[in-house]
Parts: structure tokens; sequence; C-alpha cells
């Protein structure tokens, strides 16, 4: 399936691009990480520590245990500093 | 409009007296106002980055949550985003109720909520370093607490 994948923050300038459409097998967005992970030394790098980022799947709050199924838009992030 | 995120800046007391002016039958507004900070005496300035498609739809979120929790007659956020230097105005909530606690809590359960469930991102940009502001412990702390009801209407 294809998925549009949005990095924000450090996640983003570690990945190096800020949205990006990818064709995945993933079922969570746990899944998708491991592709991604793949890719080269930046996503490694992005996605050394999951405890440090926050996950969305089409513009709600998740987690890496959320099911992609028929979704559009995953994003990854650091923890929010709003306020 | 109760929820409005933009660049560009804002008039804190030009909303508040608009955001009183609305108000029907309240007897207590309350309002926080966030301001850049220079903790380090170095800061040139701050950037905010955040996620379109999501943001708004998250403060409409906390802000119905809030409405619904204290029984607030009017709710506003406002936050920015990109480039603000130190004592810009980053952000306001303005909340109005019929009693003063249900104001304030209401303001607080806000402004917790906007901490760290809100998707923005600042970035500090120094003479000298960039650094990207980490998230703290007490404000999921803080999240926490309403949670699990320690935290409440007083």
């Amino acid at each position: 399936m294809k998925l549009d994948v949005l990095y924000f923050a450090w996640v983003r300038e570690r990945v190096g691009q800020s949205q990006e459409t990818v064709d995945s097998n993933a079922k969570t967005a746990g899944d998708l990480v491991d592709e991604l992970i793949l890719r080269d030394a930046g996503y490694a790098a992005a996605f050394s520590d999951l405890s440090a980022i926050c996950v969305a799947v089409d513009q709600e709050l998740g987690d890496f245990t959320t099911p992609l199924k028929d979704c559009r838009e995953v994003a990854f992030f650091p923890p929010m500093t709003g306020g | 409009m109760t929820v409005r995120v933009q660049e560009a800046p804002f008039d804190s007391a030009a909303e508040v007296s608009a955001f009183q002016l609305g108000v029907q039958n309240a007897g207590a507004v309350v309002t926080f106002t966030g301001v850049v900070r220079d903790d380090s005496g170095s800061l040139d300035h701050m950037i905010i980055e955040h996620y379109p498609a999501m943001t708004e739809v998250a403060l409409h979120k906390f802000v119905h949550q809030a409405k619904e929790k204290f029984g607030l007659e009017r709710a506003l956020v406002i936050h920015r985003f990109g480039a603000l230097r130190p004592g810009e105005a980053i952000m306001m909530v303005a909340t109005a109720a019929l009693h003063r606690k249900d104001a304030f809590a209401g303001a607080d359960y806000l402004m917790d909520y906007l901490k760290s469930r809100a998707p923005f991102w600042k970035k500090e940009v120094s003479k000298d370093h960039t650094e990207w502001v980490a998230s703290k412990v007490q404000d999921e702390d803080a999240l926490a607490a309403w949670t699990a009801g320690t935290k409440s209407k007083t």
C-alpha cells in the first residue's frame, strides 16, 4: 500500500526530508519503522531510540502497535513541546 | 472562532477585550499568555514547527474537552508558529466560566494539554548553536494528574 510518511523536528532533520510517499507492507507503525531503518543511516539514527519518538496515524496520536490498515498518513516526531 | 494557529503576531490585550465582549453570562474570565524567554541570555530567536493537518483538530478537541469538563461558556486558544524573538507572545488561552475556579482550572487544563499533546516543536537558535527544546517529565505528570483525577475541579 502507498503511505504518506511525515517527519517533524529532529526526526525530520535526521531523516533528511519532511515528507515522502512509501510503498509499504507494514501492518503497524512499528513495522513501518522496521522497513524505514533499512533504507540508510539517517533513518537508523532517527529511529535509534523509539522511546523518544511519538507516532500519529491519520493525524491521531497512536503508538508503534497502531494498525495501519486503510490509513493514508503516518507521522513520526519527538515528544511535543507546545505552549 | 475558538482556535487559531497563525504565523503572525497577535495583540493579546485586544484579544482579551474581544473575548470578554463575547461573554454572555460568565462571572470570570481567565487569560494566559506564553512569552518567549531567554534563559541563557544568548537566544536570538525560537522556531516553532507544527503539523498543520493535525494541529487545529487537536486544539479543537482540547477546547471541547475543557468546555465539557469545567462548564466553560467560552474558550479561546491562539498558538503561533514560525520564528519568534525573545519577549514575543507565543500563544494565549482564554476561558470564561460562571465562577473563577472553573475558569482557572479550564485554562490550566488547556495549557497542560497544549504543552505535551499539541503537535508543536520548539527550536532555540542562539548565536553559536541551535537546540530542540526537550519535553519535561513534569509536563507528562501534569497530564497524568488530570487523567487520574488528582487534579480536577476544586
